[in-house]
């Protein structure tokens, strides 16, 4: 009976359709879609993104106010009362009007105003005049640059060297030119800023290890590698690099190298290496650390340094094989985008590498230097050294800390001031402190320099010491 | 591939008349050749300086003949490479070293394609050496490979006097030693070559002090500090400027250092599009009024970074609409005048001299000392507080060694030249030279029926190639003729205009440049790369010799 009537509820309501009139359906057709669109659709509406009108637009413009372009500086800030040089910072430095001893300038062998490489740079400036007017690629390279990355090659027995017109931009251009998005870089705590900024443009992933410690590095290596076996695809395109320093400039200690040769064979990443400090201080001709631990130079892939410290012209280079090297010259930014390094710096610098070639022993002599003033600095009560002892630059460091860095750095300016007055010319290593990943303690950093005779560093180390004594105690 | 001008975007039109005015409205302002005057006179009138820039748009077919040979150059490529993989093609470049063959590869393959397969097919053409100073002309050591480009051999022979059409040696102060020289000489004697310190420790020198101080003067702003390398003046100070929680806003053609100095700011960067001041505007409008993404909070604070001179598209900065928005919305504004400092300007003061502005108005001026005064690095400068601010906090001076004594030298010359320092007004002609140099130039290759680029004020001038078959042809050509031209294609340029670029020196002479234009004629023939469907117009009178004589 039930079904009957539904059956004959249906023949009716089919027949109702039939004979309804045509607007009535439509009418309904649209309700049924308009249910259906209700039912898809959110079922409410988020008031959020109402759009404010012309009218509150312009109040907003209206109202913001930026921060100031720059904050103000306070005038008593230090830095803007720097140590102003008249004349040439070589041996003898005049500073501020009063001549002194120059225990700050990296002119490790002396070359800054050797008048052999100013002839040289001077017979330049009369064939090529000053500036290049152009990169390397539109017309800026010279034969003299071709002549210098020559030479270069030949001293440090590698296949390539390319220059770079900064010395801060070479590792900085360098480390991006090779460490992709994605790549992983393994990085000495202390390493300096240059390489910090290379790191930051490569946009690479970054570990850092303790400084110096093998084991530490050893450490995230192996993590590195657990995590490649859970992602094998992944990291058969992730290259793995380990950036170290030859001599840290900001702890003047000297990289275990064969030990990260070892680890990079061991977990298969490239070592880059900075030896703005080591390059023409380590190893018997100069060489840099490679040449101090015999080690192959072929096994590091690519050694940059300056060519601002013991060369004492301006610029920098990185060398290697021609497979790792020649990538720069297209993909090296401070390269590519830079114009060339001016023919007469560039001669200046063959003449200072002349120089190293003909006169090998100047190394052994700038040790010894190293060691004398090393020694002599030992003990002061209060100041510690810190450095090694075959490292032309290395810092004294307050053995403790007053508790702000403020007024640790006060307390070394202090000594420095009065070591200026004693006719001493040192410096405060400095660095911007926000900057910096990890920013090293306030030292007074000292270089020695072959010109310093045993006198000189002798006097110098008991005028530290004196001052030390009256300024600390 | 943004077609950067999409089509002849101009400010103005391309009418000789509108020209004319505008040519006898700057010779106003150069009269005394003081930049005050210069100012007074511009303030009132710089909105109906009419900025005449054009970049007219290739016919269809030759963008599709460009596409084309681009086509054809990658499948030969996957030709050769798979050649190369199968040993039937000896492969040249460098391989890793054996011992270092299971590790994860240096590069990966594609990387180097277009280097591989393209790039060395016409590298000849660029990294030519030269063996003198890059002045007006050039001595080009001459080189050939055996092995199509992969290595160069060097004859031993040298092309002599080459015209130079390549050095950004605007004001022909890139010379050889001549007696004018002398004090860098003696700076050279006296203080050697490097500094071996940094600003902050031991490497301020007298000589950086002097220079400053003339910097500043030079530019009639308050305070300026230099730098010794031009792109690491962009990328180690603007981190200084601006941070987290701030916004870039960036042209889309800007030097690769602005790019990279924007980068490691940390900074939001949003681009706008080449000299676009409606795009700029909805930027600046949106971020004002929306603040951050996602948190909402207000901005700290805009700049915008720009160029005076762009030196591929020869294009001028529209600098006062984008001083007007800049107004409008609080930003700020940095500019980098590399290519535009000593170029442009009725006395060689750059894009805020060209448009009668006072340099007041730019918050961060920012130059570089390689181009027009022909020595090396670069400068900030604008109010002392911002200077102030750099000289603690910029990347360079803590970190860097300061400049080269004769480099810096070498610089002081040049300003002292231009400024009338020394005595002269030899200076002064240069700068005038230049831009007759530089209207007459672009003129006749208007007029010869080339695709130019950018401003008419321009000494960088971008003349469209398109196809990369050409972009050899033409560059070796141009060699043998004596003529070294600078081409650039992808990355550099979008990938279909590649072109070549000639900077005007104002050391080149009249004949010099006829020689050349005379080259370009005939090779335009040869290489139709006369592409341009405006009509040629008969030279106008203002291109008539004497109405370019100086008025002493």
């Amino acid at each position: 009976m039930a079904t009957a009537t539904e059956q004959w509820v249906l023949v009716e309501m089919v027949q109702a359709l039939y004979e309804a009139p045509a607007y009535h359906l439509i009418l309904e057709g649209i309700l049924i879609l308009w249910i259906i669109r209700l039912l898809f659709s959110k079922t409410y509406k988020l008031q959020e993104r109402s759009d404010l009108t012309v009218k509150e637009k312009e109040e907003l413009i209206e109202e913001w106010q930026p921060e100031p372009l720059v904050p103000p500086v306070p005038k008593d800030h230090p830095a803007l009362n720097y140590n102003i040089v008249s004349g040439p910072p070589s041996h003898k430095i005049v500073v501020n009007g009063k001549e002194c001893i120059n225990f700050a300038s990296f002119n490790f062998l002396g070359l800054l105003d050797n008048p052999r490489v100013k002839a040289a740079a001077l017979a330049s400036l009369k064939k090529y005049g000053v500036g290049t007017c152009g990169p390397r690629g539109f017309y800026g390279t010279f034969d003299v640059h071709l002549d210098l990355e020559d030479r270069l090659a030949k001293f440090m027995k590698t296949e390539e060297a390319i220059i770079y017109s900064y010395g801060f931009a070479t590792i900085a251009s360098a480390i991006p030119a090779y460490s992709k998005r994605g790549d992983i870089v393994f990085v000495d705590r202390a390493a300096c800023f240059a390489i910090q900024k290379g790191l930051q443009a490569s946009r690479s992933d970054i570990k850092l290890f303790k400084h110096n410690d093998m084991a530490d590095l050893e450490r995230l290596l192996k993590e590195q590698e657990i995590e490649d076996q859970k992602n094998p695809r992944k990291a058969r395109v992730t290259r793995r690099f380990i950036v170290v320093e030859g001599l840290y400039m900001n702890t003047g200690t000297i990289c275990p190298l064969p030990e990260l040769v070892k680890l990079k064979y061991k977990y298969k990443a490239r070592i880059f290496l900075e030896e703005s400090l080591s390059f023409g201080v380590l190893g018997e001709h100069g060489g840099g650390v490679t040449e101090h631990y015999g080690i192959n130079i072929d096994d590091i892939d690519l050694i940059s340094a300056n060519m601002e410290n013991a060369l004492a012209s301006i610029g920098g280079f990185c060398c290697g094989r021609s497979f790792v090297i020649d990538h720069q010259r297209l993909s090296g930014q401070g390269y590519c985008f830079s114009a060339s390094l001016p023919p007469l710096l560039a001669a200046a610098a063959i003449e200072a590498l002349n120089i190293m070639e003909e006169n090998p022993g100047i190394f052994a002599v700038l040790k010894e230097k190293c060691r004398q003033i090393h020694k002599a600095l030992q003990g002061i009560s209060g100041l510690k050294v810190v450095g090694e002892s075959l490292s032309p630059a290395f810092h004294l460091q307050l053995e403790e800390s007053t508790g702000s860095r403020e007024q640790d750095v006060r307390l070394l300016q202090e000594i420095v001031d009065q070591c200026m007055n004693r006719s001493i010319a040192l410096t405060q290593a400095r660095y911007l402190e926000k900057e910096e990943k990890c920013l090293p303690p306030p030292s007074i950093r000292v270089v020695v320099t072959v010109e310093q005779t045993a006198e000189e560093l002798e006097r110098a180390a008991s005028t530290i010491k004196e001052v030390a004594q009256a300024v600390l105690l | 591939m943004a077609n950067p001008g999409g089509g002849t975007v101009c400010n103005g039109k391309l009418h000789n008349h509108k020209k004319q005015s505008n040519g006898l409205q700057s010779r106003n302002c150069t009269k005394n050749g003081i930049v005050k005057e210069a100012q007074q006179n511009g303030r009132t009138h710089f909105y109906d300086k009419l900025i005449v820039e054009s970049f007219e748009e290739a016919p269809l077919h030759v963008m599709v003949f460009t596409y084309m040979g681009y086509g054809i150059g990658t499948l030969f490529g996957y030709l050769r490479d798979f050649m190369r993989n199968w040993g039937i093609e000896k492969c040249n470049a460098a391989v890793e070293r054996k011992e270092q063959r299971d590790f994860v590869p240096l590069y990966q393959d594609f990387e180097n394609f277009y280097t591989r397969n393209l790039y060395m097919r016409i590298r000849d053409n660029w990294n030519r050496p030269i063996c003198s100073a890059p002045g007006a002309l050039f001595d080009v050591m001459e080189r050939v490979s055996d092995d199509y480009n992969w290595t160069f051999r060097f004859t031993g022979r040298v092309i002599k006097d080459v015209i130079n059409m390549g050095s950004y040696n605007f004001l022909g102060l890139a010379a050889k030693y001549d007696e004018s020289m002398r004090t860098i000489k003696d700076v050279l004697e006296v203080y050697g070559t490097g500094v071996a310190s940094t600003r902050h420790e031991m490497g301020t020198l007298d000589k950086h002090k002097e220079l400053e101080d003339l910097v500043a003067k030079f530019l009639n702003v308050e305070a300026a500090m230099v730098f010794g390398m031009g792109f690491a003046t962009n990328s180690m100070n603007i981190p200084a400027l601006v941070g987290k929680g701030c916004l870039i806003l960036s042209d889309e053609l800007n030097h690769t250092s602005l790019v990279l100095g924007a980068r490691l700011s940390g900074a939001t960067i949003r681009i706008f599009k080449h000299n676009n001041t409606q795009s700029l505007e909805k930027l600046l409008r949106d971020a004002v009024i929306y603040g951050q993404p996602r948190t909402r909070r207000a901005w700290k604070k805009i700049l915008i970074l720009v160029e005076g001179v762009y030196s591929m598209e020869g294009s001028i900065v529209h600098l006062p609409q984008i001083i007007a928005l800049k107004k409008k919305y609080k930003a700020y504004l940095y500019i980098d005048e590399a290519h535009s400092i000593g170029a442009v300007g009725p006395t060689g003061r750059g894009v805020t001299e060209f448009f009668g502005l006072d340099p007041h108005e730019v918050d961060v001026l920012m130059g570089t000392f390689t181009k027009s005064f022909g020595a090396a690095g670069g400068y900030i400068a604008g109010r002392k507080d911002l200077v102030d601010y750099l000289r603690v906090h910029s990347h360079s001076a803590v970190y860097a060694s300061s400049m080269s004594p004769p480099i810096a030298e070498q610089i002081i010359r040049s300003l002292k030249h231009l400024m009338g320092m020394d005595g002269t007004t030899q200076g002064l002609q240069r700068v005038r030279q230049l831009a007759k140099n530089t209207r007459y130039f672009r003129q006749r290759l208007q007029e010869m029926g080339f695709i130019i680029y950018g401003n008419e004020n321009s000494p960088v001038v971008p003349l469209l190639l398109y196809m990369p078959g050409k972009v050899a042809a033409f560059a070796r050509h141009m060699l043998e003729k004596k003529i070294g031209v600078v081409v650039v294609g992808f990355p550099a340029t979008p990938l279909a205009e590649a072109r070549a670029r000639f900077c005007v020196s104002a050391a080149h002479t009249r004949e010099m440049l006829d020689t050349v234009l005379e080259a370009l004629d005939e090779m335009g023939d040869l290489l139709q790369l006369k592409y341009s469907r405006h009509k040629k117009s008969a030279r106008p009178e203002l291109y008539d010799e004497t109405s370019f004589e100086l008025e002493d």
